[in-house]
């Protein structure tokens, strides 16, 4: 089969990404688990973990512009590996929030979270589900699937606001508590992030498969969805 | 493998190429790029000394072979042919059937073997089998110039050679045919040496596992400027001169 290298070059590539994508999904729950269960020493795992996903991304990285300069790649091909390295930085940087969260789990000490964790948990949970659905949605070429990411983040904003205001009444009733009720819109405030970059993935999926980049494509898919 | 040391190439008072240090490893692809007139295909042809057939050349430095000195007297040059094959930039089949293209080197070495089953082992390795195993007696000229080009490299396998030098091996050929030499390289490239003459740079990027890049000086004469990993070579080249080259700002 013609280019049967550069194929198994771009197959492999999808493959690291995946591998990161799975770096940074267990990297997120972890430090939200090490949060709840106030346990410090995974809390410091997790920041030394953060280098071995920088160090993915850049091989990743390198490895895109091996393939640019030495396989010419043009349309789909090209699309594709733009794709992947917005893809790896966008990963890349939710590994850096989940390495946040293990920090503000560190600042917080000894000392319990400001009350009972409900929604943050149930924030990690979604924007880690965005993740996986993105990450498959690009491994499918799935514009449906890139939709459904597009749509959970509007239900993270959600939460987020919920979570902010929550916690801003036990800050107003005893200003006391503006310090922990603090670390926790941190935390909140890098999951929203996370889902957010998500999203970036799955509008990167939608251009790798259309083409098109603009905003407007992303609505019109949508619609397009919704008719069906 | 292959080496160059201080390698002079002459033609008759003409300096074509100036001391020249490369090294061919072994299982590997090394393109050699560089501007018309920079001695690429000079350098090529001493490898198997097909530069003693040139009137007037000369040699001087070294060219060795697993650790042989190619140019001694008591080389053999056919022997080394044998073991160092070459394709041409036009395909140059014989004007005899396919399956005698491929065994007329092991009928002139007295192959002890099944000839037959050379030739059918040949012709898969350079991936013409399938196209052509049900017309092996018809004449090798009646085959696209893809197949003749793939026919050559097969002729060049029989004799098992450990490396193969190919002088712009597609540049006579349309697209399609090209790419199937270059997945025939690569897929070669697990088995022997080849060294590769090639005006086009994104076939050397594409193919090669190592690029050595020649320039040309005031006097005419080829130099070699660097040689290093394709990666390396075409995303951070080390001299200012390969950079200007294959970003396209040579002069």
């Amino acid at each position: 089969m013609p280019r049967a290298d550069f194929d198994r070059d771009l197959r492999m590539l999808q493959d690291d990404i995946l591998m990161l994508g799975s770096m940074v999904e267990k990297a997120i729950m972890t430090s939200l688990d090490a949060l709840q269960r106030r346990d410090l020493d995974l809390s410091k795992e997790i920041i030394a973990g953060d280098d071995h996903i920088d160090n993915k991304r850049f091989e990743i990285e390198d490895k895109c512009i091996n393939l640019i300069a030495t396989q010419q790649p043009l349309a789909t091909d090209l699309r594709v590996i733009i794709s992947m390295l917005h893809i790896s930085q966008e990963l890349e940087r939710m590994g850096d929030y989940a390495e946040g969260i293990a920090k503000i789990s560190l600042a917080m000490g000894d000392e319990p979270p400001l009350k009972k964790l409900i929604d943050i948990p149930r924030m990690g949970q979604k924007s880690s589900n965005m993740v996986r659905l993105s990450l498959d949605s690009l491994v499918n070429r799935d514009l449906v699937t890139a939709q459904v990411v597009l749509k959970d983040d509007d239900e993270i904003d959600a939460l987020y606001e919920q979570v902010y205001r929550e916690l801003l009444t036990f800050m107003i009733e005893d200003p006391k508590s503006i310090r922990r009720g603090t670390y926790l819109i941190w935390v909140a405030h890098d999951l929203e992030r996370i889902a957010d970059r998500a999203t970036n993935i799955a509008e990167r999926v939608i251009f790798l498969v259309t083409g098109r980049l603009a905003d407007s494509l992303v609505k019109e898919t949508s619609s397009m969805n919704n008719e069906e | 493998m292959l080496e160059a040391k201080n390698l002079h190439v002459w033609y008759g008072d003409f300096l074509a190429i100036r001391d020249v240090n490369l090294k061919v490893e072994r299982k590997n692809v090394t393109a050699l790029i560089g501007p018309s007139g920079c001695g690429k295909s000079t350098l090529l042809r001493c490898f198997n000394r097909m530069n003693a057939l040139i009137l007037g050349a000369r040699i001087e430095g070294q060219i060795s072979f697993n650790n042989i000195n190619l140019n001694s007297e008591h080389i053999d040059p056919t022997e080394i042919r044998s073991r160092i094959g070459m394709v041409f930039q036009k395909p140059n089949p014989f004007p005899k059937s396919i399956h005698d293209n491929v065994a007329f080197g092991l009928k002139i070495n007295g192959y002890a073997g099944n000839i037959d089953e050379a030739v059918e082992r040949s012709l898969k390795r350079a991936a013409l089998w399938d196209e052509v195993k049900d017309r092996l007696n018809k004449s090798a000229l009646t085959l696209s110039g893809g197949q003749q080009q793939r026919l050559c490299i097969a002729r060049a396998l029989a004799v098992e050679p450990e490396v193969i030098l190919m002088d712009e091996p597609a540049s006579a050929l349309d697209p399609i045919a090209t790419l199937a030499i270059e997945e025939l390289i690569r897929d070669l490239s697990n088995q022997i040496s080849i060294v590769i003459v090639t005006h086009n740079m994104q076939q050397a990027a594409r193919v090669s596992d190592e690029t050595a890049f020649l320039m040309v000086d005031q006097a005419r004469s080829g130099y070699l400027v660097e040689h290093g990993q394709t990666n390396q070579i075409f995303t951070e080249p080390k001299d200012e001169r390969t950079e200007a080259y294959i970003t396209g700002r040579f002069s």
